[in-house]
C-alpha cells in the first residue's frame, strides 16, 4: 500500500490586488470541474505485489490523480480520479485492475 | 532524460473538467512538468473549458483565456510585457488545431515573422471538439466528424511544415503518448530564441470514438504505423526522433488498419481511402527526408 502524496500538488496563495473586481479572475484549486470522482464507473485498484514502481501509470494519468511518493511508490487519488482506465491499460505488469463501482 | 527525473510536482490540478482519458489534459499536465514558470495563453477551445468554472481553476499557473483567433497575438504581447517589466516566465500559447491551423494561423505566422519569444503548442485532436466534433483543416482524410458524415475528403494540413518554412530556430512534433520525449522537446524549445513551435498529437476519446483507456495506446499506434512522425527541426536541420526513426522503413511499420480500427471515426472507411492514407504516409516521410 501507499498513501496519496498530497505534497505534490502546488496551490499557491495568490494576491489578486483587488483586480477580481474588474476582471473575472479564477484562483487555482481542486475540483474546478466538480467532484470528478462521481463520473467514475470503474475504479482502478493497484495490486502492490505486482507493482514494480516503473512510474508509467503516474506519467500517463491525464488527471494527476496518481501521485508519486519519495520512494517512487504510486497511489491513486480517489477524490478526483475519473476512472478512464489509462493507467490500467498502460501498466506493464497488469498490476492495476478496473473494478466496478457500486 | 529518464522518467524518474521528471519532477514530482503537479500544477495541473485534479478535478478539472476534461473528459476521461483526454489527451489535451495530459498535455497540459506535461507542460507544467517541463517548464518551471509557464505563462499560458489559451484561445477558445476545449482547453478553455477543461480549466473548470470560475472562481476556481485547475491551472496552478498564470493563464489568460483569449478569443479564438488571437493566441499568437496575445502571447506576443505578454512576452513583450514580461520582458519590459523584467518578469520571469516562459510564455506558451496553447491552442487547438482549429485555433492554429484554421483561425489563428495568421496571428501565429505574424508572431513567427516578428520572432516573438514564445513557445506555440498546437494540441492536435484533429477536429473542433469543444463545439461538437466539426472537421478542421487538421482532420485526417477519411475521418468521420459531424460535418464530414461520409469521412473527410481532403487531406490533413501540415502545420508543422508551414512553421518549418518560417525558418524558426525550433520546430517539433510530439505526442502525449511519449511524455518524456514531449517534455524534452519543450525544454529544448525553451532554450531557443524567438518563436518555437510544437505540434502535439492529442487523442480525444469522444471525438475519435475511442475508448477512454486507449488514449496512450492509440498514440503509440499512430507512431508505429508511421501515421504520426516525431521529429525536430533545430537550427535548419531536421532530425527524425529516435522513437520514430525505427519506422522509417515501410516494412518495419505496423499495418495502418491496426491504428484505424481502434477508432470509431474510421469505422466506415473504404479500402480506397485506406490506400490514399497509406500513400499520404509515404509522401510525408519522403517530404521530411528532403530536410534532413
Ligand atoms: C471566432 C470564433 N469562431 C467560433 C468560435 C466557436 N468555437 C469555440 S471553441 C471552437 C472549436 C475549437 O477547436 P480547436 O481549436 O480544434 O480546439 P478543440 O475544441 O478541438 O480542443 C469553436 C469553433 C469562437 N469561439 N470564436
Ligand atoms: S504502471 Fe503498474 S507497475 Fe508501473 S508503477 Fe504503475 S502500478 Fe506499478
Ligand atoms: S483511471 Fe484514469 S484518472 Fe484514474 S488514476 Fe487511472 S489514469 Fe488517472
Ligand atoms: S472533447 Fe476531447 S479534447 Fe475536449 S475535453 Fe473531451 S476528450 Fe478532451
Ligand atoms: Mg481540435
Amino acid at each position: 500500500m501507499a498513501d496519496v502524496n498530497e505534497e505534490v500538488y502546488v496551490i499557491p496563495e495568490i494576491d489578486t490586488k483587488g483586480l477580481e473586481k474588474e476582471f473575472p479572475l479564477s484562483k487555482p484549486g481542486f475540483g474546478a470541474g466538480g467532484k470528478t470522482n462521481e463520473w467514475r464507473l470503474l475504479r482502478p485498484v493497484i495490486n502492490y505485489e505486482k507493482c514494480i514502481k516503473c512510474l508509467i501509470c503516474w506519467i500517463d494519468c491525464p488527471e494527476a490523480t496518481i501521485t508519486r511518493g519519495k520512494d517512487n511508490s504510486v497511489a491513486i487519488n480517489y477524490d478526483y480520479c475519473k476512472g478512464c482506465g489509462v493507467c490500467a491499460n498502460e501498466c506493464p505488469t497488469k498490476a492495476i485492475e478496473m473494478v466496478k463501482e457500486d | 532524460m529518464l522518467l524518474r527525473d521528471v519532477k514530482f510536482e503537479e500544477k495541473w490540478l485534479p478535478g478539472n473538467a476534461a473528459c476521461p482519458g483526454c489527451g489535451l489534459s495530459l498535455g497540459l499536465r506535461l507542460l507544467t512538468k517541463a517548464i518551471e514558470k509557464p505563462v499560458v495563453v489559451i484561445p477558445a477551445s476545449c482547453a478553455s473549458v477543461v480549466q473548470g468554472a470560475w472562481p476556481k481553476s485547475s491551472a496552478s499557473f498564470p493563464l489568460l483565456n483569449i478569443a479564438m483567433a488571437g493566441a499568437g497575438a496575445a502571447a506576443s504581447g505578454i512576452a513583450n510585457a514580461y520582458e519590459m517589466l523584467g518578469k520571469e516566465g516562459t510564455v506558451v500559447a496553447w491552442a487547438g488545431d482549429g485555433g492554429t491551423a484554421d483561425i489563428g494561423l495568421q496571428a501565429l505566422s505574424g508572431a513567427a515573422e516578428r520572432g516573438e519569444n514564445i513557445i506555440f503548442v498546437m494540441y492536435d485532436n484533429e477536429a473542433y471538439m469543444n463545439t461538437g466534433i466539426q472537421r478542421s483543416s487538421s482532420t485526417p482524410h477519411g475521418a468521420w466528424t459531424t460535418t464530414t458524415p461520409e469521412g473527410k475528403r481532403e487531406f490533413k494540413k501540415d502545420v508543422a511544415a508551414i512553421m518549418l518554412v518560417h525558418n524558426l530556430e525550433y520546430v517539433a512534433t510530439a505526442s502525449v503518448s511519449y511524455p518524456v520525449d514531449f517534455i524534452e522537446k519543450l525544454k529544448k524549445a525553451e532554450a531557443h530564441k524567438g518563436t518555437k513551435f510544437i505540434q502535439l498529437y492529442s487523442p480525444c476519446p469522444p471525438g475519435w470514438r475511442l475508448d477512454a483507456s486507449k488514449t496512450i495506446e492509440v498514440g503509440k499506434l499512430a507512431v508505429e504505423t508511421g501515421a504520426w512522425i516525431l521529429y525536430e527541426y533545430e537550427n535548419g536541420k531536421l532530425t527524425i526522433s529516435p522513437i520514430s526513426s525505427r519506422f522509417r522503413e515501410k516494412k518495419a511499420r505496423r499495418p495502418l488498419i491496426d491504428y484505424l480500427s481502434l477508432q470509431g471515426r474510421f469505422a466506415g472507411i473504404s479500402q480506397q481511402d485506406i490506400a490514399k492514407l497509406e500513400a499520404e504516409i509515404d509522401r510525408k516521410w519522403e517530404f521530411l527526408s528532403k530536410f534532413e
